[in-house]
């Protein structure tokens, strides 16, 4: 049995989350508090020295410092002092008489964003996933790509199929529609299974540490 | 019939204690499951094996202890393979606590005898350049120049100063990117930027539940991706260093059994008690 005092910390809070799969409890609600306050307390710190310091801080003191001094400043100072002064304007939603004012850096953060994830997504996701599906259905003396071919051509044609709400799904076309939607359960089936393999790889973790860490039953 | 009704009222606690039982047992037993490797994790093994030694490799932590059981195996195996290889390790991490478990498992592969005989030294042969705020308009700013977005490493050396990083500016001096992904930022985005931008070639070590997102990226954005503690194993066995993530395959194996046979009865019981009550 291990005698650090930072193991059996561990293992108390281990077992007292894992007691909510018996039922609700004080030594689960005690845990569940542990581990949001120090969250809180790890993240504050975490985007206080990462963010505001490195990035708020330090920059937008060089650019007041520099106009101070020189009078005038770089585009790229202007940048810092831009970005600072939205950074301030998004607090006002504290004041609720001029909370609206935060809308206007709250645009230019939707409107950012929008525009980088756009063209990645377009190509990404996109151009390059239907460039991937036009392949050769029949590959030569290779009857496994042949019919990994087909099923990623027909998988992804029926698919598309389905999503197209636009005609009644009737006939041929409910017919393709259908096998789109068979192909879409059997991912989310494949989807779920890997779900169920990560939680339990955690358990398995969680279960070694227990018994192998802590309570010293495994070598 | 009343045995039927009585699975479909079975307590879910149970259900629980019979999981925990069957991932704690197997935890006792030596014993290892049969390990096929996978074409996608092979991918990414070749693409390693195949670097001439001195190729650089950037490695990035996207992830934190929440995900390592997952996760760290692949680390270590991925760290041992490159070493053992001379490649040079440049590592990063989007997520805060990323840096953090890199040194860890460098830690435990220089335990390893074969590694320490290698001798290798900090600023030469690997460095940490920590992490940086900002998700993936850091990837897309490393494109461009590595040493303005990572001025200084995970001490606060200055990265120019490095003598591995001198002869490294962008994507276009990086022979291999390898990420530890758990979500975002993660392999999604390293595709998105490094790869569609930059034509960076790239592999993937993926939690289980983000794996079957990434296969459509797979080969021509993506070399390869290893899925969960399975992905884990696999590049053990083809590495031939069979570790921790093995040594887990077992207990996955026998929980897997207890679900599957959980969902077989739940389902047959509701549809033959379904059955009886359309006819009465």
């Amino acid at each position: 049995m291990s005698t650090s005092i930072g193991v059996w910390i561990a293992a108390f809070l281990t077992l007292g989350i894992m007691s909510f799969l018996y039922k609700d409890n004080p030594i689960y609600k005690f845990c569940e508090a542990v581990f949001v306050g120090v969250s809180a307390g790890y993240w504050f710190v975490v985007e206080f020295f990462n963010v505001f310091l490195p990035k708020v801080y330090d920059n937008v003191g060089i650019a007041v410092n520099v106009l101070l001094v020189q009078g005038r400043v770089d585009w790229f100072h202007w940048s810092y002092l831009l970005g600072g002064i939205l950074g301030v304007l998004m607090l006002l939603r504290l004041v609720p008489k001029i909370g609206w004012i935060s809308r206007w850096p709250l645009a230019v953060v939707v409107g950012t964003t929008a525009g980088l994830w756009l063209i990645n997504y377009l190509v990404s996701n996109a151009m390059r996933q239907i460039q991937s599906t036009i392949i050769p259905l029949y590959v030569a003396g290779d009857l496994n790509a042949t019919i990994g071919s087909i099923i990623l051509v027909v998988g992804t044609f029926c698919g598309l199929i389905y999503f197209f709400f636009s005609k009644e799904h009737k006939g041929a076309f409910g017919g393709a529609a259908k096998i789109g939607i068979w192909f879409i359960m059997i991912t989310f089936g494949a989807s779920f299974g890997y779900t169920v393999m990560s939680r339990m790889s955690l358990l398995i973790a969680r279960m070694d540490f227990l018994v192998g860490t802590w309570l010293g039953l495994i070598r | 019939m009343k045995f039927f009704d009585r699975l479909l009222a079975i307590d879910r606690r149970i259900i629980f204690l019979f999981v925990i039982i069957a991932v704690t047992l197997p935890l006792f037993s030596k014993a290892t499951l049969h390990i096929e490797v996978s074409p996608m994790v092979k991918a990414v093994y070749d693409a390693v094996d195949n670097l001439p030694p001195g190729s650089k490799v950037l490695v990035s932590f996207d992830y934190d202890p929440a995900s390592a059981p997952e996760l760290q195996p692949m680390a270590l195996s991925f760290f041992r393979h490159c070493f053992s290889k001379d490649l040079k390790v440049v590592i990063i991490g989007l997520w805060p606590q990323g840096p953090v478990q890199a040194n860890i498992a460098l830690e435990d592969v220089f335990r390893d005898p074969e590694i320490k005989a290698k001798n290798l030294k900090y600023g030469v042969d690997y460095v940490n350049l920590g992490y940086m705020a900002g998700n993936e308009v850091v990837i897309q700013s490393m494109g461009s120049n590595i040493h303005t977005t990572f001025p200084a490493d995970y001490t606060g050396n200055r990265t120019s100063e490095l003598p591995l990083m001198k002869g490294i500016k962008n994507f276009d001096n990086i022979d291999f990117i390898y990420n530890l992904s758990a979500g975002y930022p993660g392999t999604m985005e390293w595709v998105q930027f490094a790869v569609d931008r930059f034509q960076a070639k790239l592999g993937a070590g993926n939690t289980a539940v983000q794996a079957p997102g990434m296969y459509p990226y797979i080969p021509e954005q993506l070399v390869g991706v290893l899925g969960g503690m399975k992905g884990g194993a696999e590049y053990e066995i083809i590495a031939k260093r069979p570790a921790r993530a093995v040594s887990y395959m077992l207990s996955q194996g026998v929980s897997h059994a207890v679900i599957i046979f959980f969902i077989i009865i739940g389902n047959l019981a509701f549809f033959v008690t379904r059955g009886k009550k359309k006819t009465s």
